[in-house]
């Protein structure tokens, strides 16, 4: 290949991170659209059930968070883009940032939750909130993954130089995390706002 | 600093957050009145408007082999006609 091909990578095609990742990407994608469905389908059986439990869901949390997530993806998307201008401090900077915007999901959700088990709204209480809690809960285990991961693509992205393999690591995470951010938009709309 | 922002993840992020407000607003009964079935039809439709920018900008699904592409693309467009069928199943 000739440098001057090398020199347009916008004509090439170019897959972000390890092919390992996209795997567990497509995996966890397949597993999350069956229990959507699964939501939708039960949800279809008792109507009234649903559409009352959603009620007690206070809906500024979770637009909220749907901000927050769409801000925090922004960001990473921001420092793949500085890493590849070279810009190693904005990088590290806008991980910073993904990172604080995904604690401040996490602290939503606590509140939530918190709200939620004060008003005796548990796993237990009906169906809605057990798909309520299990959906939730899932992504939120999603969201502390990511922010160790994005926490640890801090201290990578303030290396001197980045190695390829760095790179790679750089761009798995932001991918795992953008999934991340993908999922919660679609929870949004399923837990929060349909009717 | 400006030059990195003013950029297309940019131009996503924006529309993002608007398609967010449009759908909070058919949750909240623009336009349908009391068709909340269409409101709901809506609401899934820019969600996975949305999911698709996710892949294509934030994860760069748009430069990525074509395969993996159109295996993004078939998701988010099986899985909101999927979404939607069950949700009308169960008027």
């Amino acid at each position: 290949m000739s440098s001057t091909t090398k020199l347009s990578p916008a004509a090439e095609s170019h897959l972000p991170g390890e092919a390992g990742v996209w795997m567990f990407i497509i995996g966890d994608m397949l597993m999350f659209s069956l229990l959507f469905s699964v939501f939708v389908y039960y949800r279809a059986d008792d109507v009234a059930l649903f559409a009352s439990s959603q009620q007690a869901l206070n809906q500024t949390y979770g637009l909220f968070n749907t901000i927050l997530m769409l801000t925090s993806s922004w960001f990473v998307a921001l420092a793949i883009h500085a890493q590849r201008h070279q810009l190693a401090h904005l990088t590290t900077r806008f991980l910073i940032g993904a990172v604080l915007c995904g604690l401040g999901f996490i602290v939503v959700k606590v509140f939530e939750y918190g709200e939620k088990f004060a008003a005796d709204l548990t796993i237990v209480t009906n169906d809605f909130f057990m798909y309520y809690y299990l959906l939730t809960g899932i992504h939120l285990l999603h969201v502390v993954i990511g922010i160790i991961v994005l926490l640890y693509l801090c201290t990578v992205s303030r290396g001197p130089e980045l190695s390829q393999g760095d790179v790679n690591m750089l761009e798995s995470g932001a991918s795992f995390w953008h999934m991340v951010d993908m999922l919660w938009i679609v929870l949004f709309a399923l837990l929060y706002l349909m009717r | 600093m400006r030059t990195l922002l003013l950029n297309r993840i940019s131009i996503v992020w924006v529309l993002l957050i608007l398609a967010t407000a449009l759908s909070w607003q058919f949750g909240h009964g623009l336009g349908f009145g009391d068709a909340y079935q269409y409101a709901t039809s809506a609401i899934l439709v820019i969600t996975f408007v949305k999911v698709r920018f996710v892949f294509l900008d934030f994860m760069e699904v748009r430069r990525a082999p074509l395969p993996l592409r159109v295996a993004f693309e078939a998701w988010a467009v099986v899985a909101c006609g999927v979404l939607i069928f069950l949700y009308w199943s169960g008027l």
